[in-house]
C-alpha cells in the first residue's frame, strides 16, 4: 500500500511544481481526445440523427452495426490504422503515422460509433408526434432537426461523455499509432504504460490520478451544461 | 424530397468535419519544413526503459535538427518493420537475425555500438538451487529437471532470441511444458511478473539494474560467456525503400558511434546505480567483448 501513498504524494508534487513534462503530457492528452470527441460528434450526431428519422430497407442491421461498432476494440482500430497509414499503406503518402494526428484519427474512430449510437437512441426515443406537429406547425425539416437535437441535449451530452471518457482513457490505440514519442505524442494513458514497464510505479500512479481528474474536471463542467435550467 | 434535404444537411457536416481532418494534417504538412526531417528509430524495449535513450537523443536532436521517432518495441518487431521499410534505423540486439537481415539485403551498415550482459534471476529462495552455477545452460537444465517456474520474455525479442538459443544448447524444448510461462511483454514488465510469480527469467542487466528497487528478484547466475548482449546500428537501405530517410538513418548511426555518445554510454547509470549499464564498443570487434 505503501506504493499508493507515493503516487498520490508524487502527484501532488506533479501538479504544484508545475512539472513541464507532466503539464505538456496532459494538455497533449486533452487536445487529442478533445479533437477526437469534436469530430466524432459531428459525424455521430448526424448519421445518428439520420439513421433515426429514416426508415429505409436494412435500418436495423444498421443500427445493429453501429451497436457493434459502440464496443469497437481499440487495439483493432489501432492495427487497422497502423496498416492503412503505413508508408506502404493506400494513406502512406500523408506521412502521419507515429503523429498526434494519427491519434487524433484512430480515437475518431472510437469514439464515433459511441457517439453514434447514443444520439440514435436519444432521438429514437422522442415522441414521434414532436416531429409531425412542429411540420404541422410549418417548420422546415432543417428546423425540426434542430429542434430534436436540442430536446435531446441530455442524452446527447451523455454521448459526448461517453465519447471522451472512452477516448481519453483508452491506450492501444494511442500507443500503435502515435508510437509514445516524447515531447510529442506521448499521453497520459501511454507514459503510464511505459512508466509501469520502467518500473516507476510511483509517477504511474501519479499519471493515472491526473488522468482521472482531468475526466473528473470535463465530465463535470459537461455536467454543469447539460443539469442547466432550461429557458421557459 | 426532404429525405434529399435532410441528406444534405448530413453531407455538409460531414464535410466540415472532414475539413478539420485535413486542416489538422495540412498543418502538420507545414510544421517540418526542411524535407525528411523525422527519422524513424525502431528499437528494443531495453534502450527506452533503462533511460539510455532520453539522454542520447535530445544530444542528436539539438545537433543536427532531426526529429527522431523512438519506437520502443522488441527487437524481433524492430527489424521486422525496417523490413517492410517502415523504419529508418534499428538500434537492436539479436545478433544472428541481425546477421540474416544484413545478408538478405534488407539492412545495411551493421556497427557495434555497445553490449552489457545478460542475467539469469529469480527469488532469492532458489527452490532448485542454481545459484553459482557457471553455466547457463547448466542452469537452464537444473531449472527443466526440477520443473521450477521459468517466465520467458515470448515476445521475439533480442532476449527471447538468445534464450531461445540457451535451450537449444541444453536439447530441452520448453514449449508447452507446464513450468514455462510466456508473457509476450516488455522486459520491465516481464521482470515484474517473475517477481510476483516467483519465477526464474533471462534479463538484460540494465532493465534489471532499473528496476531492482521494486522487484523481489536476484542475479543467480551471471559471467557467462554465453551471457553476452550486444547491441548494433543497422540502417534501412535507401536504395529499396523510396520514403527512407537515408540520410537521417546515416547521421543517427554515425552519432551511435561517435565519442560523444560514447561516452555517455560509458557513464549512463553510473551515478544512479553505482554501476554502468551499458559499456561502449563502437570500433571493437564482437570476439574482443567481454575479455
Amino acid at each position: 500500500m505503501d506504493i499508493f501513498l507515493q503516487g498520490i504524494i508524487k502527484a501532488i508534487e506533479l501538479l504544484i511544481t508545475f512539472d513541464t513534462e507532466v503539464l505538456g503530457i496532459t494538455w497533449l492528452s486533452l487536445k487529442i481526445s478533445g479533437t477526437a470527441t469534436f469530430i466524432s460528434l459531428f459525424i455521430g450526431v448526424s448519421i445518428g440523427t439520420a439513421v433515426a428519422l429514416n426508415d429505409f430497407f436494412g435500418k436495423r442491421v444498421v443500427i445493429s452495426i453501429i451497436n457493434t461498432g459502440m464496443g469497437l476494440p481499440p487495439v483493432v482500430v489501432g492495427l487497422f490504422v497502423t496498416m492503412m497509414i503505413w508508408r506502404s499503406g493506400p494513406f502512406g503518402f500523408l506521412e502521419i503515422l507515429y503523429t498526434p494526428y494519427a491519434m487524433i484519427i484512430a480515437q475518431a474512430i472510437i469514439a464515433t460509433p459511441i457517439v453514434m449510437g447514443i444520439s440514435l437512441a436519444a432521438i429514437q426515443n422522442l415522441p414521434p408526434n414532436l416531429r409531425l406537429q412542429m411540420l404541422t406547425l410549418g417548420a422546415s425539416r432543417l428546423q425540426m432537426v434542430w429542434v430534436l437535437v436540442k430536446e435531446s441535449r441530455l442524452p446527447l451530452l451523455a454521448a459526448v461523455m461517453a465519447g471522451f471518457g472512452g477516448v481519453i482513457s483508452e491506450v492501444g490505440a494511442s500507443i500503435m499509432v502515435g508510437g509514445n514519442i516524447k515531447g510529442y505524442s506521448r499521453v497520459l494513458t501511454t507514459a503510464t504504460v511505459m512508466e509501469t514497464g520502467k518500473g516507476n510505479f510511483d509517477i504511474a500512479i501519479a499519471l493515472s490520478i491526473i488522468l482521472l481528474l482531468l475526466a473528473f474536471i470535463i465530465n463535470f463542467m459537461l455536467t454543469q451544461i447539460q443539469q442547466r435550467q432550461r429557458p421557459q | 424530397m426532404k429525405r434529399m434535404r435532410n441528406m444534405k444537411t448530413v453531407f455538409a457536416v460531414v464535410a466540415a468535419a472532414l475539413l478539420l481532418v485535413s486542416g489538422a494534417s495540412m498543418a502538420q504538412a507545414a510544421k517540418k519544413a526542411p524535407a525528411q526531417k523525422n527519422i524513424i528509430l525502431t528499437t528494443t524495449t531495453s534502450t527506452q526503459d533503462s533511460g539510455l535513450l532520453d539522454v542520447l537523443i535530445p544530444n542528436f536532436e539539438k545537433k543536427t535538427g532531426y526529429f527522431v521517432k523512438t519506437i520502443a518495441v522488441g527487437s524481433g518487431q524492430a527489424m521486422a518493420m525496417g523490413r517492410k521499410g517502415e523504419s529508418d534505423v534499428m538500434l537492436v540486439h539479436s545478433p544472428d537475425a541481425e546477421i540474416k537481415m544484413v545478408e538478405e539485403g534488407f539492412a545495411v551498415n551493421r556497427r557495434l555500438i555497445m553490449h552489457n550482459d545478460f542475467i539469469i534471476v529469480g527469488p532469492a529462495e532458489d527452490p532448485v538451487k542454481i545459484k553459482g552455477i557457471k553455466a547457463s545452460a547448466d542452469a537452464l537444465k537444473t531449472i527443466a529437471a526440477g520443473n521450477a517456474l521459468f517466465i520467458s520474455r515470448g515476445d521475439n525479442s533480442g532476449t527471447h532470441a538468445k534464450e531461445k538459443a540457451l535451450w537449444k544448447q541444453t536439447g530441452i524444448d520448453p514449449a508447452g511444458q507446464r513450468w514455462y510461462q510466456e508473457t509476450g511483454l516488455g522486459m520491465g514488465q516481464t521482470l515484474n511478473v517473475a517477481s510476483e510469480k516467483k519465477g526464474y527469467t533471462l534479463a538484460d542487466r540494465g532493465t534489471y539494474l532499473a528496476l531492482k528497487k521494486n522487484i523481489a528478484l536476484e542475479i543467480l547466475v551471471e559471467g557467462d560467456a554465453s551471457l553476452l548482449n550486444i547491441y548494433h546500428v543497422m540502417e534501412v537501405p535507401a536504395d529499396k525503400w523510396p520514403k527512407v530517410n537515408g540520410e537521417g538513418a546515416r547521421a543517427f548511426a554515425d552519432f551511435m558511434v561517435s565519442k560523444e555518445a560514447q561516452d555517455v554510454i560509458k557513464t549512463f547509470g553510473v551515478d544512479k546505480f553505482g554501476a554502468p549499464l551499458f559499456f561502449p564498443d563502437a570500433g571493437k570487434k564482437v570476439e574482443d567483448l567481454g575479455k
